[in-house]
């Protein structure tokens, strides 16, 4: 060893340094363009900025950004202009962005009226540590996301990126390995499994050719943090995978990313080719000797290829199915050699720990959790989005605090979380602490970090029914219980939201869903049941509902509602209803009211988004039955 | 489906290329029919045999392997993909409705393709945008909040103009010409 790695790492950041520099010395327009920023528009609000720019002949350069986890104001830019704090505006159109481009790029008034919040302390603007939602979030792995250009390694290591690297490769693997052990790191995919047992696992294998694989094949419907890191800060990951292949002395890893995330795996291959350019990958990283390189599988979409042996034997070219265990993975995994899997998010947390310490890291959360944790906060919440919260924050405080409660003045009811692996709970248990166990003993699991806010609309039978739905499809089809008794399950919910269940039906239910749950091999059956049963047990009411009286008290499952027009509040002048009417089942009657055939009705719930408050006509009755009731009333 | 004059060509000149251009080993199999899937737009069966047999491994676990995954499809799309969102934010605030309104407008179940091969049908998982729920992408443009009077509205902007067209498909549109006389009745009903 000619050069140590530090001195290396020292070269490459202070000329990283000097570059950003030189490019911040001018105006910049930052655009944040992960995949949920180009979905409400980001790419034709980055084009507008360019062609104003362009028109108006300015020096400013327009960037691309990931996401900074405020999804409920996307498009999102930043602007950044010297002499002012960096600020950020939401909600961004053609005209808003001709209007920043002239008075605040082109004059000097930074409209303060459409900023949301300023991302540097300063004496004229509020910056995030003054909204409830920054006094509660604390981030770490989230930290650079949608700060830094994802697509410039320059940035993240002008941020001390890669400084970790530079340290562990001048210690021994073991000091790493204690390092991590201690810091009692869970990891993120949903179990909580000690990553560095994990590693220590594989380090002890007999075997030498060893493999690390980042898991980002993220199937849950409904969550998309691990996709937001890749696409926003993807060498983050990538340093914490050179940093666990020391440890446990592997030369190859793998990302293996859904296929469905085009912009993440492009983002992750530009961000591995610069970090071979900057010589951080492939042979002889900084001059240590230690050799690494990583490449990306494109996973096809099957949820149970999250399931580790799913994984792997899918990137063997077979089918993704689980298979017994043991040996694990670390013992026998990919090609058959010891296997090291860790979730995006394990692998985001390790350089922070490496280079800030144990002690650090521990400060934050639970004792037994310790960390953070990234939840994907959206449904019938005020702030959607990505939050990140110290383990041990109450899912009051998350959804109350952080997310600002429910919108439009409707009552909580539950929050879904886990997705289809987790649970539904209610209100009375939302002084649960957000750690690993205090949740599974609630009924529901950590999971991958989907977090669902349902309220008083929301059916829980039918949300039970939809993630039991998702589960029997991507059922791989091995394990007898969880690919008939799923189905069988599926079937006694489906009679039930479309009110032709049985009386003794939930016994049934409740039998398979332990059945299924102790009949599975993978996690994937383990843990299928678990939306019904949580929702048994907080909602029973709502299912007896549903059978006895043929009632849905949420007004949802469209079997057991009718539309109907209140003939005392609906309007001759009226005609909104008609006009929105998808099968023509509005007529006019003869005294010129409206109502509705009944028999044409899809119950696509747009005449009562089309009446106008002042009326406020169409209501949701349930069971259907009141319909014939209302009519004979009002035709005496 | 049958397959069209010139069609076969165009399967077996891919094939022959990605054949080419991967170790033929079985770990290739996947990227292998990914990579047709790119080119061809789906797997046709055609393919799926030539690239068995370029593995030496028997039809039916290349078949096996297609219909396992989600990403793989058997039919080809359409020269519009419409892709319902059924996230859980979505479902929960009118993804079926919007899903069902496309069923009965194109007349087509989900994962079909009318037969004059213009729309195709399919529900995705979460797109990702669950704040503009529901959410439906028709090509690569994201549509939100669709409800079915919006679902009237989009088939008929993606029948009759071509303005909305993604620039990956603008040249495909120009080369097929546009085919507006199926459109009219489903017009005059939601206007």
């Amino acid at each position: 060893m000619s050069v140590s790695a530090k001195d290396s790492y020292q070269k490459l950041k202070t000329a990283a340094q000097e570059k950003v520099k030189s490019l911040n010395d001018r105006p910049v327009v930052w655009v944040g363009t992960a995949t949920c920023g180009k979905a409400a528009g980001a790419v034709d609000v980055r084009e507008f900025f360019k062609e104003e720019i362009e028109k108006r002949g300015l020096d400013v350069r327009v960037m691309e950004i990931g996401c900074m986890g405020h999804c409920y104001a996307e498009p999102l830019v930043i602007i950044a202009k010297p002499g002012h704090p960096r600020l950020c505006y939401g909600y961004l159109d053609e005209g808003l962005t001709r209007r920043l481009v002239q008075d605040f790029l082109e004059g000097d008034d930074p409209c303060y009226e459409f900023a949301l919040v300023a991302l540097d302390p300063n004496d004229f603007f509020p910056t995030f540590t003054d909204f409830p939602r920054g006094v509660y979030e604390k981030k770490i792995i989230l930290e650079d996301c949608g700060f830094i250009d994802p697509e410039s390694i320059d940035e993240y290591i002008a941020r001390d990126g890669y400084e970790a690297v530079a340290g562990v490769l001048e210690m021994e693997p073991e000091e790493v390995l204690r390092q991590v052990k201690a810091s009692t790191l869970r990891g993120r995919g949903g179990a909580g499994f000690p990553a560095g047992v994990k590693w220590e696992a594989c380090r002890k294998a007999a075997e030498k050719t060893r493999y690390v694989i980042c898991n980002a094949d993220e199937g849950d419907p409904g969550a998309f943090m691990d996709r937001s890191i890749l696409e926003s800060n993807p060498h983050l990951v990538i340093e914490g995978m050179v940093i666990c292949a020391y440890t446990v002395e592997a030369a190859q890893g793998y990302f293996y990313i859904r296929s469905e995330y085009p912009q993440a795996v492009r983002r992750v291959n530009n961000a591995l080719e610069q970090a071979r350019d900057k010589g951080l990958l492939g042979n002889n990283i900084l001059g240590s000797g230690f050799n690494f390189d990583i490449e990306v599988f494109e996973g096809s979409g099957a949820f149970v290829c999250g399931e580790g042996s799913a994984l792997v034997s899918s990137m063997e070219g077979e089918m993704g199915v689980p298979r017994h265990k043991p040996p694990r993975l670390t013992a026998s995994g990919f090609r058959g050699k010891p296997t090291v899997l860790n979730n995006v998010k394990t692998f985001a947390y390790v350089p922070h720990i490496l280079r800030k310490g144990v002690e650090w890291f521990k400060n934050t959360g639970t004792e037994k959790s310790p960390g953070t944790a990234v939840f994907t906060l959206v449904g019938k919440v005020t702030n959607q989005g990505l939050v990140e919260v110290p383990m041990g924050t109450t899912l009051r405080q998350l959804i109350f605090d952080v997310g600002e409660s429910v919108p439009n003045e409707k009552e909580f009811k539950a929050v879904q979380i886990g997705g289809p692996s987790g649970g539904c709970l209610p209100e009375s248990v939302l002084d649960t602490p957000i750690d690993f166990d205090s949740l599974y003993d609630a009924g529901a699991i950590m999971g991958s970090g989907g977090l669902v806010v349902l309220d008083e609309d929301d059916c829980m039978v039918a949300i039970a029914r939809y993630f039991l739905e998702f589960t029997q499809q991507e059922s791989c089809g091995r394990c007898t219980f969880c690919r008939l008794g799923t189905k069988h399950m599926l079937d006694i919910l489906t009679a039930i939201t479309r009110g032709e269940g049985e009386q003794g039906s939930l016994e049934i239910l409740q039998e398979l869903a332990e059945d299924v749950k102790n009949g599975s091999l993978c996690n994937l059956g383990g843990t299928a049941p678990n939306p019904v049963l949580t929702t048994l047990r907080y909602f029973g009411d709502e299912y007896e509902a549903h059978i006895k009286e043929r009632r849905c008290p949420a007004l949802m499952c469209t079997h057991l509602v009718a539309f109907y027009i209140i003939p005392q509040k609906c309007s001759k002048l009226c005609n909104a209803c008609v006009g929105s009417c998808p099968t023509e089942a509005i007529y006019t009657r003869d005294d010129g009211l409206k109502a509705i055939n009944q028999e044409k009705c899809v119950k696509c719930n747009s005449c009562l988004k089309a009446c106008p408050p002042e009326y406020n006509a169409v209501v949701k009755l349930s069971p259907p039955e009141l319909v014939e009731e209302r009519e004979r009333e009002n035709n005496k | 489906m049958e397959l069209a004059a010139g069609e076969k060509e165009e399967i077996l000149k891919h094939v022959g290329a990605v054949l080419e251009e991967f170790k033929t080993t079985r770990e290739s199999l996947v990227p292998m029919l990914q990579a047709v899937q790119k080119k061809v737009g789906y797997l046709p069966e055609l393919a799926m045999e030539k690239i068995a047999e370029g593995l030496d491994i028997p039809a039916v676990d290349v078949y096996g392997l297609a219909t396992f995954y989600n990403q793989f499809r058997l039919n080809p799309p359409g020269r519009y993909q419409v892709k319902v969102c059924m996230g859980t934010a979505c479902y929960m605030i009118g993804g079926k409705v919007a899903l069902e309104s496309f069923e009965r407008r194109l007349d087509i179940q989900e994962g079909e393709t009318t037969p004059d091969r213009e729309f195709s049908l399919e529900r995705v998982a979460c797109v990702g945008c669950c704040s503009m729920a529901p959410v439906v992408l028709i090509n690569d443009m994201v549509e939100g909040r669709v409800t079915p009077t919006r679902v009237d509205g989009l088939l008929l902007e993606y029948k009759d103009g071509e303005e909305k067209i993604s620039e990956e498909n603008k040249e495909e549109a120009r080369t097929k010409g546009a085919d507006n006389s199926s459109s009219n009745e489903e017009g005059e009903r939601s206007a």
